[in-house]
């Protein structure tokens, strides 16, 4: 499983309490600088375009794992059944983030939203970069490993937030 | 032959209904990109279960390369690799062998 590169985003271990906080019932205020927040408005439409684009599809594989690991035609099944609903679902979160990205406050909905598509975004960009248990991406000269890193850095956050609802 | 007597009807081993009722597993598999605290709330989130028992399966996972998160009929399975799915987690299903 991936690590949260804890150590190596001084900026967010140090502040972590301040971005991501629940201000009242099911409702969280969002603290982030203008850099990230152009970010979340951004990737997740070039992800909701990707899935549109047949070149993509090897790239998306983390996104749609198959179902039926050996067993093909319960796999053609599975898809044909679920497939279109999995990926509408998915654009609508993608959506619901860039919608959201300037916002101050959200709802417990809005912030589970951004939790899964800044994890689907991670997925698409992890491939890319080919990522590997033993090799995390740390080139801190390469601006998409910089970016795969600062999204696990606001996903750990987001986490943080909800889990604390979550374990009461 | 015109009637059999009733212990020699269908022999439940070999019959179909079997097969189907036999439960099928949902697997999580261990990935590179997946957090170990999203796994964690993930499997709290849609099963319910204990923030400990949540993080042990998780090290499962991690550790021995997958772990059984749930199990059921096959309808439920389904389901619940779907809602992995909708989290981004790689999940498989197989029925009991």
């Amino acid at each position: 499983m991936g690590d949260d590169g804890a150590g190596q985003l001084s900026d967010y271990d140090e502040s972590s309490q301040d971005i991501f906080w629940r201000c009242g019932p099911g409702r969280y205020a969002v603290e982030l600088g203008p850099e990230e927040r152009a970010l979340l408005k951004e990737l997740p439409l070039q992800l909701k375009q990707a899935f549109s684009e047949e070149s993509e599809r090897a790239n998306l594989r983390r996104l749609f794992p198959p179902a039926y690991a050996t067993d093909p035609q319960a796999e053609a099944g599975y898809r044909a059944l679920v497939g279109q609903e999995l990926e509408g679902n998915k654009a609508a979160e993608l959506e619901t983030l860039s919608q959201t990205a300037e916002a101050t406050e959200l709802s417990a909905e809005e912030l589970d939203a951004w939790m899964r598509a800044i994890n689907d975004i991670r997925l698409w960009l992890g491939t890319l970069l080919d990522v590997t248990e033993e090799e995390m991406p740390d080139d801190p000269q390469d601006p998409p490993h910089i970016l795969y890193h600062v999204l696990t850095a606001l996903q750990s956050l987001v986490i943080d937030a909800l889990a604390e609802d979550l374990d009461g | 032959m015109t009637s059999t007597a009733p212990v020699e009807v269908k022999r439940p081993e070999s019959s179909e209904v079997t097969d189907l009722a036999r439960p099928w597993k949902v697997i999580v598999w261990n990935d590179p990109i997946n957090l170990m605290t999203y796994v964690t709330f993930v499997l709290q989130k849609l099963f319910g279960y204990s923030k400990q028992k949540a993080h042990k399966l998780m090290m499962d996972v991690h550790t021995k390369g997958k772990a059984v998160v749930s199990s059921g009929p096959r309808e439920k399975a389904e389901l619940d690799v779907f809602r992995l799915h909708e989290h981004g987690l790689w999940a498989t299903m197989e029925q009991d062998s």
